[in-house]
């Protein structure tokens, strides 16, 4: 039962003065602009924007100065903002086949035309901490070789050629959209990757993990990691023609899995997908994995009861606002709600003969 | 500056946040109250469109409602407009969620979507060009409604089946210059 | 467009059949996009470096929303929603009645106002002056910081004959 009551006005007036203060911290230590959250907490930006499902650097910088950090409030700060938006319509699918790449790797071939390009990446680091970065200073500008201008392939490519490797089925139907409509189950793939690319980056890892260990069999090989920006295009209606509105950075992973075959299917490779806003690795590769762990139902595979094949327990969860909505909620005033649970339980325990002893509480 | 009267891109709101919101409390205070006609001219659209069923477009249209312009309604000055103004894509009766023109233009009922019994919401609303508006005529019934009021109808009978379809079915404007009055499948008719 | 000839005034018809033509309206779409695309600070230098301020009407004035960008699956297959960006859009019409469009990424007016300014100039006399004063610095900055991205990009490009042979050990 929710009865409402009033009061603690003052309060929150107050509490909110001094988390403004505490936002801002030590007033001797210079204020951080959003710009510089932006240009040097990228990553941060990146997932804010990826998992607030808006892309705009920007604002998920000041989000993030805002949420003095938190991210998952940031985030929830850019789920709010977005709602106020009136929605112009929506983009040609990126063509990630044409992206400008930042880093291109794959794991499946060494000499995959077009190379492989580490990229600003953190994997060949020790991870020991550089003690140089509490100090200011220049950074040595860093090496360039000729650039490559023509389009760097998709491996996939090569393996479908062979026809090795299960087809994407090529469709230009409208896909569903979950901003939009209420979900149900069972969901198409479109719904299931939607609710990927913006799910808790930590909630997917853990899922990616888990079939990694073993639940849920599949067995994963970055065919390729791609990141880098695409150009956005969109149909403008009173135009007749489509025109590129803007460009994404985007983090894609594209696995290739290994696949005995089923009662509907021959042995071949499968494939899991990954795309994301901004360089987001970790969370395309988990997203990939997670993905293919999904698609048991249209390969014939068994159910193996894992959690990540549980496509109502995946979508279900994997929102962080969702999820830290629901929770948190339970720190809020639930008085007349306990109180009725105490008479309960009192009650219960008289009944149960247990001898009536005072209530520190009361 | 002045918004420009150019056909395609003039006829919009002047105020699009104002506008739109007075607009949207008129729409749905007349589905709330049947019978109930209400001034709804804050728009210009081009011809045959009355400034009624333009301002509706412009107030409840946008990219993801598909719009079915009826007989005469369909010209390319209108489609221009819409797009314009919403980027609402004109579509065929069976895929609109709105759909104008004569209730002859409009005709026959059936192709349009009356809801699914999960999501009943997901039907067509109809916006009926009128000559004459007027709360005479057919008697309407229900919710909104105290004891009963008038409308004047452009085929009781037809509407009337519509609302045998309860919870499913369409909604109907009915407007007529700048003036809109409205019947939600809620209402049961009687002829007048 | 069809719709703006038939009800367009006589400067209107001449220009939209400009961007009409499959050339014109591939340039149209070209300078567009790098409008949409252009940094806030250097597209509204070179438009105030380019000194113009002709008088326009508002059709729509400039407004910030939000586009749903789409991916496909396995990146060829069919298409999914992957989240939203922000985009700010405008439209006006100078005296002569030349229409211009403003759609640019990001959350800027002023962004958006000077992109449709420059893509209505476009379509008049003044084109070949606003190309060579706006577009073509635009067009060259922005390819030598895409340039200066795939040359860093390229340093990091994995030499595995070379690690092979161990010349260098």
């Amino acid at each position: 039962m929710y009865v409402a009551v009033k009061g603690g006005e003052r309060a929150i007036e107050n509490a909110h003065a001094w988390l403004a203060e505490e936002r801002r911290g030590d007033t001797s230590v210079a204020e951080l602009a959003v710009a510089q959250i932006r240009e040097q907490l990228s990553l941060a930006v990146n997932r804010v924007m990826a998992e607030g499902s808006l892309y705009d650097p920007d604002l998920a910088a000041l989000a993030i100065k805002q949420a003095r950090g938190d991210l998952i409030e940031a985030i929830f700060l850019i789920r709010a903002y977005r709602t106020t938006l009136p929605r112009f319509g929506a983009t040609n699918p990126v063509e990630t086949g044409k992206m400008a790449c930042d880093r291109r790797i794959s794991a499946t071939f060494k000499d995959a035309p077009g190379g492989q390009v580490l990229g600003p990446t953190f994997d060949y680091t020790h991870r020991l901490l550089d003690f140089k970065l509490t100090a200011e200073g220049e950074v040595p500008e860093a090496p360039t070789a000729e650039p490559r201008h023509e389009p760097t392939p998709h491996i996939t490519e090569f393996l479908q050629g062979e026809d090795i490797i299960q087809r994407e089925p090529e469709s230009e139907a409208t896909p569903g959209d979950l901003t939009r409509q209420p979900m149900s189950y069972p969901s198409g793939r479109d719904i299931r990757l939607q609710s990927l690319t913006r799910g808790d980056e930590g909630f997917v890892l853990g899922l990616a993990y888990s079939t990694q260990r073993g639940y849920a069999r599949n067995h994963a090989f970055v065919g390729e990691l791609r990141i880098g920006t695409v150009a956005v295009e969109m149909e403008i209606p009173e135009l007749g023609f489509a025109i590129e509105i803007g460009e994404v950075e985007l983090t894609e992973c594209e696995t290739v899995n290994q696949f005995a075959g089923s009662k509907t299917e021959p042995p071949q490779f499968t494939r899991g997908y990954g795309l994301v806003f901004g360089q987001t690795e970790r969370k395309a590769i988990s997203m990939a994995l997670v993905d293919r762990a999904l698609r048991w139902r249209e390969l014939g595979e068994d159910d193996l009861g894992a959690a990540a094949q549980d496509e109502e327990f995946v979508l279900s969860h994997s929102d962080n606002i969702q999820a830290t909505g629901f929770l948190e909620h339970i720190k809020l005033p639930h008085y007349v709600d306990f109180q009725s649970e105490l008479e309960l339980v009192r009650k219960l325990r008289r009944e149960a003969g247990v001898e009536e002893v005072r209530e520190a509480a009361e | 500056m002045s918004v420009s009267l150019n056909r395609a891109y003039g006829g919009g709101f002047a105020d699009p946040a104002v506008d739109s919101a007075r607009a949207f409390r008129a729409a749905m205070n007349v589905m709330a109250k049947p019978g109930e006609i209400r001034d709804l001219d804050s728009a210009q659209p081009p011809a045959p469109l009355s400034a009624a069923a333009g301002t509706l477009l412009l107030t409840l249209c946008d990219p993801e409602t598909g719009v079915y312009l009826a007989g005469a309604c369909d010209t390319p000055e209108l489609r221009g407009w819409l797009a314009f103004h919403t980027g609402a894509p004109v579509v065929a009766a069976a895929e609109a969620d709105f759909a104008v023109g004569t209730w002859a233009e409009l005709m026959p009922l059936d192709p349009y979507r009356i809801g699914t019994s999960e999501y009943p919401d997901r039907s067509a609303t109809l916006i009926v060009e009128m000559d004459a508006l007027e709360q005479a005529g057919a008697t309407l019934r229900g919710p909104g409604i105290k004891d009963s009021a008038t409308l004047s109808l452009p085929d009781a009978a037809a509407l009337a089946g519509n609302a045998m379809l309860y919870p499913l079915g369409l909604d109907f404007f009915f407007t007529c210059g700048g003036k809109v009055a409205a019947l939600p499948r809620s209402t049961a008719i009687s002829e007048g | 467009m069809a719709i703006q000839k038939k009800n367009g005034t006589e400067a209107e018809i001449e220009t939209e059949t400009g961007a009409e033509t499959g050339a014109g309206q591939q340039a149209r779409r070209g300078w567009m996009s790098l409008l949409a695309r252009a940094p806030e600070t250097l597209l509204l230098a070179l438009w105030s470096g380019y000194g113009a301020s002709p008088s326009f009407d508002w059709l729509r004035r400039p407004e910030t929303g939000a586009v749903m960008v789409r991916g496909r699956m396995g990146g060829t297959g069919a298409p999914f929603n992957l989240g939203e960006m922000t985009v700010t859009r405008c439209a006006l019409t100078l005296q002569d009645g030349t229409v211009g469009h403003g759609y640019v990424q990001g959350r800027s007016k002023a962004r958006a106002e000077a992109a449709a300014l420059i893509d209505a100039l476009m379509q008049t006399g003044a084109a070949s002056a606003v190309r060579r004063a706006i577009l073509d610095p635009l067009a060259e900055a922005m390819a030598t910081t895409r340039e200066d991205r795939a040359a860093r990009a390229a340093a990091t490009k994995v030499d595995f004959f070379t690690l092979v042979r161990g010349e260098d050990g």
